[in-house]
């Protein structure tokens, strides 16, 4: 990655709390529209950062979620301590979800989520450990 | 159209922001995924749900949407209110079912998704 960043921010997030869940990609999307980057980029980068905190929510313990804005480009990084993914390629299919009801009961849990972040960037990197975590990255050129 | 008009023809009950009535509404979008909402919602849209968890709240915020419908009576908790309040999202509820509310706005000349 470009050492030569314009900015960068890092989140805690906390798997299971609700209640803070998208203030991280709120506060990256009001830093990312303050530094003047036109709005589709904004909105692409707002929608996987939002994604990626809420499967750290949702399927993992704890994670960070760190924005690095360097010339041309947006990398959005999450990594998390968790359960890791089996399959990663079922896990990328729409609609495939291992959510729990409650979660679904809020209107989580579509499957949705790992398809609208590899749709919003231009390129999406998935690593993954079973039993360790999980580490998404994602970088949207500009 | 404005908001302010989609809020008198059907009837609204403005439950938040008042005072963001007058911005224009540049579609709709329903669903109670929210990832869906996420890939098919666009700035400006009014979101019609029956999904009130305060993560609407961010959803709305992130996508920048005019305004969250909350259809079919469902109830809202001050505190999600409040979380609307002071992120500026207007919250509209109605007893109406979400198809009716469509269906209205639809007619009104509302349409689907784009800016
Ligand atoms: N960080 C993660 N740690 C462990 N499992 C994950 C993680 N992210 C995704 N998964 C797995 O991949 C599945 C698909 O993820 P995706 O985000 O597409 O859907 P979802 O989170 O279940 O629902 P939605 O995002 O639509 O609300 C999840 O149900 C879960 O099994
Ligand atoms: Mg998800």
């Amino acid at each position: 990655m470009n050492k030569n960043f314009l900015l960068k921010m890092s989140f805690d997030i906390e798997g299971n709390n609700f209640n803070a869940a998208g203030a991280a990609s709120s506060e990256i999307k009001r830093k990312l529209k303050q530094i003047g980057l036109n709005s589709d980029v904004v909105r692409r980068a707002a929608v996987s950062a939002y994604e990626a905190e809420m499967n750290i929510v949702i399927h993992a313990y704890k994670g960070v979620l760190t924005v690095t804005v360097s010339p041309g480009e947006i990398n959005i990084l999450a990594e998390d301590e968790g359960p890791g993914i089996a399959d990663i390629e079922l896990a990328m299919k729409e609609g495939y979800s291992t959510a729990s009801d409650d979660v679904r009961e809020m209107g989580f849990g579509a499957g949705m989520g790992l398809p609208n972040m590899k749709k919003c960037s231009d390129k999406f990197e998935i690593k993954t450990e079973l039993g360790v975590g999980t580490k998404v990255s994602m970088t949207i050129y500009y | 159209m404005k908001l302010n008009e989609v809020v008198q023809r059907l009837n609204l009950e403005v439950k938040t922001c008042k005072e963001n009535l007058d911005r224009e509404v540049t579609g709709g979008y329903s669903s109670d995924l929210l990832s869906w909402v996420m890939a098919h919602a666009n700035e400006g849209n009014i979101w019609v749900t029956v999904q009130s968890h305060q993560n609407i709240i961010a959803v709305a915020v992130l996508l920048n949407l005019s305004a969250i419908i909350i259809a079919e009576g469902v109830e809202v908790e001050d505190s999600v209110l409040q979380k609307a309040e002071e992120e500026g999202i207007p919250v509209l509820t109605s007893s109406a079912p979400v198809y009716q509310i469509c269906g209205e706005m639809y007619q009104m000349g509302i349409k689907e998704g784009e800016v």
